[in-house]
């Protein structure tokens, strides 16, 4: 089983669709966000990005190219993600993210709580003049 | 100066406190070794040889008395007494505990000092020339701009775990004093047809086992486009660049596998959608932090007590002569303190003379100081009428050397001594050089000749740019060094080409006075630099004089 957290913490899946049918896509890490975004079609709700690996960075910069684009239904972070890149998930398009059980044993709710102030102390607003990078 | 305002210290105050709870995760078992290391590594934290290592960032190389202050304190308080100057504008100490790293952290945010993004796989510390904002040939200082690019790429949130790290360096001056074409991607401040000041962009330059030279993208990114092309670019590479291999990870390779115009394309569409995001106030923020950036009122006077000293005092002299450079008022100079004196540490300097450095920033250099990714601290303004009195207080602390410049100015890794990566040693090599050549009371002589050494294959000593480049390896289990020459790291830029064999460890200090003489035997006049003269005659008259026994089998 897995956890979804958001900026209140640790809640169950709300997506009851699942990711076979046409309005969810569930992607790896290595997705050409380019040829992506000029093929995605519109009843696309959903789209959950895998992080195989908290190392490998590449969903922070799908996600980031899909909101750029013009994609608003949910994004979802999946996979091995820590804690402290919760704020980076956030700040780069994505709503929510994914974990297992296990992570979630071993990163309990409070060390991702403290990153929920994800809006705060964000050079990225700065620069933009307050909207989040990927707006 | 930069001077934090509010934003900068609340944000580093809450990273310092999120790095001093994933200490504490990492202890308590929240945080496995592998998810720490990243962490700790995007806080300037390295696990070396013997013990962890921090990495602090001087931004741009430019810091003030109070910092330098500070980084004594560290040195002190935390470590054995000592710091090292890294080539890439950051000072590193060798020796303190893990518990105490967060206090580390927290004595530097006081000065508003970090060492974030030092390390890892991230846009490192934003280097620039060690002269600016006093160089005579500066078309703009381009410390404003590094410190934007600073406040960008720290903790962007693309872009704290990429495939490698990924390094940028800004020049503002006629010379590139930056090595900027060694670089990810530099930034070159640089004026269009019409007058207006904007940025011509490299990218794809690197040293380690692959060395290449960086390749223009764009000849002219207007101001108020640089963030969003720099974003646009580093976008690209995170995305296509490589993941499967880490020594083919770095956007050298990428360029090189993709071709810099396929890789144009790619940015130019990036950053159509990037621009927008833009609004103006990156711009404005630009604006507020140029006027942290004004030249102090520069003082006038006489400057008698230099000439005089200049003429009566030799040592005097041959220390102005080599250590001082053009400043953009005429009364004014540059002094590069020396950090390599002879048969010492490149690089190194102790908790006393690093306050010594701070005083006399603060009593005759208007409080300014910089860190040179030669390894060397500068007093970039200085009042000609103060520089007897500023080498008399150097001489006492071992900081008068007066060899900048010159062949005993080298660069070196910290090699096997400290590091985990290193296959040689670095530091013994440089020090016997510069002993030797002292001894031989040559180095005057010789003139501009620039030694690198690095003590593995991944040339944090920048080897294939030296003049005369190093390269320790480990042969069975021995150490042998191999030589280049003919590198070059202003904007001639080039990369060494490797002479032959390599040499034992005892064998290559002679190997390079054989050079060296070779060198003085069929330079043309006295004023022809080594490296004139290598790119006149080529690599045989060394070789021949590398490799004796080599051509009397020929013969």
């Amino acid at each position: 089983m897995t956890v979804i957290i958001t900026d209140t913490g640790f809640g169950p899946d709300t997506w009851t669709l699942g990711y076979e049918g046409d309005t969810a896509l569930d992607l790896p890490s290595d997705t050409d966000p380019v040829q992506l975004s000029e093929r995605l079609a519109a009843q696309v709700q959903m789209i959950r990005i895998a992080f195989p690996s908290f190392a490998d960075g590449r969903g922070f910069t799908i996600a980031r190219h899909l909101r750029l684009s013009g994609y608003k239904g949910h994004l979802r972070a999946t996979g091995h993600l820590i804690a402290d890149q919760y704020a980076m998930a956030r700040r780069s398009g994505f709503d929510d993210v994914e974990i297992s059980d296990e992570l979630a044993a071993r990163q309990p709710e409070n060390q991702w709580l403290a990153r929920a102030n994800w809006q705060q102390n964000d050079y990225q607003a700065r620069m933009r003049g307050g909207s989040p990078a990927a707006a | 100066m930069y001077k934090y305002n509010d934003f900068d210290t609340a944000f580093l105050a809450e990273r310092n406190a999120q790095f001093r709870a994933q200490v504490e995760r990492r202890i308590d078992g929240s945080l496995t070794e592998d998810e720490f290391k990243p962490l700790r590594l995007m806080n300037g934290l390295y696990l070396q040889l013997h013990a962890y290592m921090l990495r602090v960032a001087i931004p741009y190389g430019s810091l003030n008395s109070a910092q330098m202050n500070t980084l004594a304190l560290l040195a002190e308080k935390w470590d054995k007494g000592y710091g090292h100057f890294t080539t890439r504008q950051n000072i590193q100490y060798n020796w303190p505990k893990l518990s105490d790293v967060p206090d580390m952290l927290d004595a530097l945010a006081e000065v508003g000092m970090h060492a974030i993004q030092t390390s890892g796989n991230t846009i490192r510390n934003v280097t620039a020339d060690h002269f600016a904002g006093a160089a005579a040939d500066e078309i703009e200082d381009p410390r404003p701009i590094a410190e934007l690019i600073r406040q960008w790429s720290t903790d962007h949130p693309e872009f704290q775990f990429m495939g490698r790290k990924f390094k940028i360096a800004v020049g503002g001056a006629a010379k590139d004093r930056a090595v900027l074409k060694a670089h990810d991607l530099a930034v070159r401040v640089v004026q269009n047809d019409a007058g207006e000041t904007g940025y011509q962009i490299l990218i794809g330059g690197g040293l380690g086992r692959t060395p290449m030279i960086g390749k223009v993208i764009n000849d002219f990114v207007p101001r108020a486009d640089l963030l969003p092309y720099i974003e646009a670019v580093v976008s690209v590479w995170n995305q296509i660049g490589r993941r499967d291999n880490k020594y083919k990870a770095r956007i050298k390779i990428t360029v090189h596998e993709h071709g810099i115009d396929h890789i144009r394309a790619r940015v130019d569409a990036r950053f159509a959608l990037i621009r927008p995001t833009f609004l103006g106030a990156d711009q404005e923020l630009f604006s507020e932090i140029k006027v942290h950036f004004s030249p102090p009122k520069f003082r006038t006077g006489s400057t008698t007590p230099y000439d005089t000293a200049y003429k009566t005092d030799p040592v005097f002299r041959a220390w102005a002569d080599t250590n001082l450079a053009d400043h953009r008022v005429s009364d004014h100079a540059i002094v590069t303190i020396s950090i390599k004196k002879h048969g010492a540490t490149p690089g190194d300097a102790s908790a006393e003379q690093m306050r010594v450095m701070a005083t006399l920033a603060a009593d005759y250099g208007y409080d300014e100081l910089r860190i040179s990714h030669e390894q060397n601290v500068i007093l970039p303004h200085v009042h000609k009428s103060d520089l007897p009195a500023i080498h008399a207080k150097l001489k006492q602390h071992g900081l008068g050397t007066a060899n900048i410049g010159l062949i005993s100015d080298i660069i070196a890794c910290p090699g096997m001594d400290y590091c985990a990566l290193a296959t040689a040693r670095s530091i013994p090599v440089a020090e016997q050089i510069a002993t030797r050549f002292d001894d031989l009371k040559l180095e005057h002589d010789i003139g501009h000749l620039q030694i690198k050494i690095s003590g593995c294959i991944n040339a944090c000593g920048h080897h294939h740019v030296g003049h005369i480049g190093i390269l320790g390896l480990d042969r069975a289990g021995v150490e042998n060094y191999q030589i280049t020459l003919g590198g070059d790291a202003t904007w001639s830029a080039a990369v060494g080409e490797r002479a032959g064999p390599g040499f034992a460890y005892d064998e290559i200090v002679p190997a390079v006075e054989r050079i060296v003489d070779a060198y003085l035997s069929v330079r043309d006049t006295a004023e022809e630099t080594f490296l004139e003269t290598y790119r006149r005659v080529g690599m045989s008259p060394f070789k021949a004089a590398l490799y004796p026994e080599a051509i009397k089998k020929v013969a």
